[in-house]
């Protein structure tokens, strides 16, 4: 035995360290044993190596750094015992990841291992390989796996596909060598080379679509033949689990069959049988036959329809709905909003129960119950699901109150069939929950409330009722200050009464108690403050009766310490001291907002009842994704329950942003004495506003609908929102976009004027990436153009994994070539080019305008960047 | 795809930790508190998916551990469930009555169970019954 030997063995390593009473003890013990285990290291001996490395992962796993172990993995592979090759590429699994330049140097010795005689090591290898290799290696070894798919052995067999599944993964240009193997592996009668076979073809599929061509053609029928087999087979035992055989490999059977049938007739055809099979004769008392239905469900949705199944797939998820679990009902809720797309009808029916899960104990359950119901809404069931959702407000937790609030705000805002009943809801959200409610949904009830000149009198009386009962509801006392002061006469004077109301007596003392209320309360904020000063400014013009003690009130505020309140109150009280004469017209009414054009300048929205793809989501690099409801895919990782600005019976279309954020509308056109609400606006504006240009015509619009797909795959879908989005001409000279990033090119002005050779524009540029357009107009046809996108990193790294997506309004076509690399080197090494053309049906009226994204990976990390390109040259 | 698979004791402890994508040593730690606050606070009553970035984890308690395994959106949480309930009761005759002790001791015999169970994020075998027949082959090299 070495003297030197930490004599330890691993039991008693980690008995030690579970004995220890603090963190501190542990940190010792670990460090000495790192330093035996280090010295053992530098000894180079081979004994116990297998043991320092088990020490080691022990350790590892506590959290402590354990570097140093790294060259001993390596070692111990390298040896020729198979006890310590085995430990050997467990540490390396643990210890390395892919990243890691260490890990080339067994590539090696993968190699060896990969054509071992005993079979055991191939295993090993092929293991090791699957779970952390990287794109070079597996390029190198990708043969030797090849080979192995076909190896004698099923349990190499099976490793060797799923490695395989890795390398294709990893290396997407490999897939065709692994077709033929993938398909013979189709027939084996193993479960386990059989699922991971089918695994590996699911891959296939996903990455390469002359894969997928070549399975669907030759291979439907037998996946067909498989899954009828497994589904009537005899009980057995090794494989059932809650009576059905093998419910894993039902799941992906069901899986390949539906990338499979997706987007072709003929084959979705072909397993109508089958499906329909498996959904009427699974069993769903226990989870295995629910997973499998759920699966089932899935691929009848994603494929080509045939209404009778769809029907089927709906009440199956009807019945999940109803059943006590948990788990069950979530996936039945996340399916149902799929379904929502095609079959609107079917899933209406199971409105009621949908509207009892959203008072349901769990979270997420309430969450998706509640996205469901925002899309289940229309204009008949409206009024019945507000009143539902509204009373639920009431009693809520706090946390969902927000969710819970912003979703109603937007069917009401969305659907409202006439405006008493919106102004009506819209309080009594206010009145629970006002602290939620956004800036920019008050602001639109504000604009709808001064559009309703009847409903004044209404309005003011029954904001004033509610701010007497929910004063600590700011939201609702900024907008009962602003109706008071605005609409004050008509308070006191009971005007325009309607039918349902009962009178009220107010008096203007009342009515100025109301509102220095607002002033004095302490947690009033500024904002509140400043909306209340200017409602007593008109108020003193409105009832000149009691200006003596409105003028108190404005005077005491002139010691206030925030600036804008002293201000304010300096400036309006010199107005009713001194300006009697233009006081009045100074605070007359407001002149009314028109909402189409408010609707426009409201930016910031984005498609929050989108339909989902169904399609799994690869990351196919120029397919764009819809954000679903569900936050899931939304890259800024934004709450998805912001408001949508809703298109007002005007048709007047909204600014559609590429990532949903909320940028706040844009109130450059409310009027002067406003102020206190533009200044919310340019507050809560959370990305600076980019020069708007005046000399654009364009098209505020941009749909999301224009996205183009490099690989126009055809299965990948479109689908159109489910909110109609009418064709609109917005005549405001003011487009309102916003520049996302300050670097982008700052002149919005065209360069040179029409000319027949278009100059070059620089669409983009930031701190790293600069992006440069050249024209081209192909003969023949005005209206389309030639665009040739140079990329140039101007950055001291490269940029790997490089893709640009555009987004173009809806009078444009916009088709993407590939680019010519996904690389870009550092600057002046090289740029990508890419070719787009764009054709404009509104040639002549309005120019082009786009917007990009660009993604890349920049030292191992994602970067993203977005743009907008306004500066192309008229005349294209 | 199984992004990565977690087995954590109630106080938090990371008893396995097997990760099928690449993460630095900081954003795994970072990973592992976060999906144990995540899992700890679920009520039996709750759902057993929870929304973690931009993928899902589907958990299960079993006495004091938590089996959490974190897979791509699109998958099938269900199926997930399942598998997880499978890997346990293959630890579960392997160990003999396993509890928290055996996996302690015998962690790197947990990972050989998994390796046999899972690789490249995908499931390798369905059968209980040939993963432990293999695991017997292999013991017997050793």
């Amino acid at each position: 035995m070495n003297p030197f030997s930490s004599g330890t063995r691993l039991r008693d390593m980690i008995r030690a360290i579970r004995a220890c009473k603090t963190a501190a003890e542990e940190r010792a013990v670990v460090r000495k044993e790192c330093a035996d285990i280090r010295a053992l290291i530098n000894e180079d001996d081979p004994h116990d190596r297998h043991r320092n490395l088990a020490k080691l992962m022990f350790i590892h796993m506590l959290g402590y750094p354990t570097h140093f172990g790294q060259m001993e993995c390596l070692k111990l592979i390298a040896s020729p015992g198979f006890p310590e090759k085995r430990i050997g590429y467990l540490g390396l699994m643990l210890l390395l990841d892919e990243r890691q330049e260490v890990l080339m140097l067994v590539t090696n010795s993968l190699k060896q291992d990969l054509n071992h005689s005993n079979q055991y090591v191939v295993g090993l290898a092929l293991c090791a390989l699957g779970n952390i290799c990287s794109a070079e290696m597996a390029r190198d070894l990708a043969p030797e796996v090849e080979r192995l798919i076909q190896f004698r052995d099923p349990n190499i067999r099976k490793k060797a596909a799923l490695c395989s599944t890795r390398i294709v993964r990893k290396v997407p240009d490999l897939a065709e060598n692994f077709v033929n193997a993938a398909a013979s592996l189709l027939k084996e009668k193993h479960h386990g080379v059989l699922i991971t076979g089918v695994q590996l073809c699911y891959e296939l599929c996903l990455i390469n679509d002359e894969a997928l061509e070549y399975f669907r053609k030759k291979c439907t029928e037998g996946v067909i033949k498989t899954l009828r087999d497994i589904t009537n087979s005899a009980y057995q035992p090794e494989y059932d689990v809650a009576g059905i055989t093998d419910p894993f490999l039902h799941i992906r059977l069901l899986r390949l069959l539906r990338v499979i049938g997706q987007g072709d007739a003929d084959a979705s055809d072909l397993m109508t049988d089958i499906l329909a099979q498996v959904a009427t004769k699974t069993e769903s008392n226990k989870n295995a036959g629910n997973a499998v239905l759920y699966e089932c469900v899935e691929t009848i949705m994603a494929i080509e329809d045939t209404s009778s199944l769809r029907v089927l797939a709906i009440n199956i998820l009807g019945r999940f709905l109803s059943n006590r679990d948990n788990n069950i009902r979530y996936v039945a809720l996340n399916m149902l909003m799929k379904a929502i797309t095609f079959d609107d009808q079917a899933v209406q029916r199971h409105r009621v129960t949908v509207l009892e899960c959203v008072k349901d104990p769990d979270a997420s359950i309430r969450k998706r119950a509640l996205e469901l119901v925002t899309l289940l809404v229309n204009e008949n069931n409206v009024t019945q699901l507000t009143k539902e959702l509204i009373d639920y407000l009431e009693i809520s937790d706090e946390d969902f109150k927000e969710d819970l609030s912003a979703k109603i705000c937007f069917i009401v805002e969305k659907f409202s069939p006439e405006k008493l009943w919106y102004i009506d809801q819209m309080l009594k959200v206010l009145c629970e929950a006002g602290k939620f409610v956004k800036d920019d949904v008050w602001h639109a009830l504000i604009v709808v409330i001064s559009n309703a000149s009847e409903l004044h009198g209404y309005t003011v009386r029954a904001l004033y009722r509610a701010v007497l009962t929910y004063s600590e509801q700011e939201t609702l006392v900024r907008v009962a200050v602003w109706c008071i002061g605005e609409y004050g006469d008509l308070l006191v004077n009971n005007v325009g009464m309607i039918g349902s109301e009962d009178p009220i007596t107010v008096t203007e003392s009342d009515a100025v108690d109301v509102i220095e209320d607002a002033i004095t309360r302490h947690n009033s904020d500024s904002t509140t403050k400043a909306m209340a000063l200017v409602a007593l400014l008109k108020l003193s013009s409105r009832f000149p009766s009691i200006s003596e003690r409105i003028k108190d009130i404005i005077v005491k505020q002139k010691g206030s310490l925030l600036l804008e309140m002293q201000q304010r109150a300096i400036e309006y009280n010199s107005i009713v001291d001194r300006h009697k004469n233009i006081r009045s017209s100074l605070v007359e009414r407001m002149p009314v907002l028109d909402e189409a054009t408010f609707n426009v300048r409201r930016a910031g929205s984005f498609p929050a009842s989108a339909s989902t793809v169904a399609k799994p989501s690869v990351s196919l690099p120029n397919g764009f994704e819809k954000p679903a409801v569900a936050p899931l895919l939304d890259l800024l990782d934004l709450d998805s329950d912001d408001i949508l600005a809703a298109p007002s019976s005007s048709g007047a279309d909204y600014l559609q942003d590429l990532l949903g954020v909320d940028l706040g509308s844009s109130s450059s056109q409310f009027g002067a004495t406003q102020a206190p609400k533009a200044g919310t606006d340019l507050l809560l504006d959370i990305l600076s506003i980019g020069t708007p240009s005046p000399a654009q015509n364009s098209i505020s619009s941009i749909d999301l609908l224009s996205t183009a797909d490099v690989n126009s795959n055809p299965s990948n879908a479109l689908d159109t929102l489910s909110s109609p989005v009418p064709p609109h001409t917005a005549t405001t000279a003011s487009t309102g976009m916003f520049d996302l990033l300050d670097g982008l090119s700052p002149s919005p002005s065209k360069e040179a004027t029409n000319g027949p050779a278009y100059p070059s524009i620089v669409a983009y540029e930031s701190s790293s990436l600069k992006i440069e357009f050249t024209f081209s107009k192909p003969p023949g046809n005005p209206q389309t153009t030639n665009v040739q996108a140079t990329f140039i990193n101007l950055s001291p790294n490269t940029f790997t994994d490089f893709i640009f997506q555009a987004a173009v309004p809806k009078f444009l076509q916009l088709h993407l070539d590939p680019a010519s690399s996904n690389t870009l080197p550092v600057s002046g090494n090289g740029a990508i080019t890419q070719n787009l053309s764009v054709t404009n049906s509104q040639h002549g009226k309005k120019s082009l305008v786009m917007r990009m994204r660009i993604g890349y990976k920049l030292n191992g990390k994602d970067v993203l960047e977005e743009g907008q390109v306004s500066n192309f040259p008229c005349g294209l | 795809m199984i992004r990565f698979i977690l087995l954590q004791n109630r106080q938090g402890k990371t008893r396995l930790a097997k990760y099928y994508v690449p993460l630095e040593e900081s954003e795994k730690h970072k990973v592992e508190y976060e999906v144990h606050r995540l899992v700890v606070n679920g009520d039996a009553k709750f759902t057993n998916f929870v929304e973690f970035r931009t993928h899902k984890v589907i958990y299960r308690r079993y006495a004091g551990l938590f089996f959490s395994v974190c897979v791509d959106i699109t998958d099938n949480e269900l199926a997930y469930l399942e598998s997880i309930h499978l890997f346990v009761e293959i630890l579960d005759h392997f160990f003999s009555n396993v509890c928290e002790l055996d996996l302690v001791f015998n962690f790197h015999k947990v990972y050989l169970i998994l390796d046999e169970f899972i690789l490249a994020g995908e499931l390798q075998e369905t059968s209980k019954r040939a993963i432990i027949e293999r695991m017997s082959e292999l013991e017997k090299l050793e």
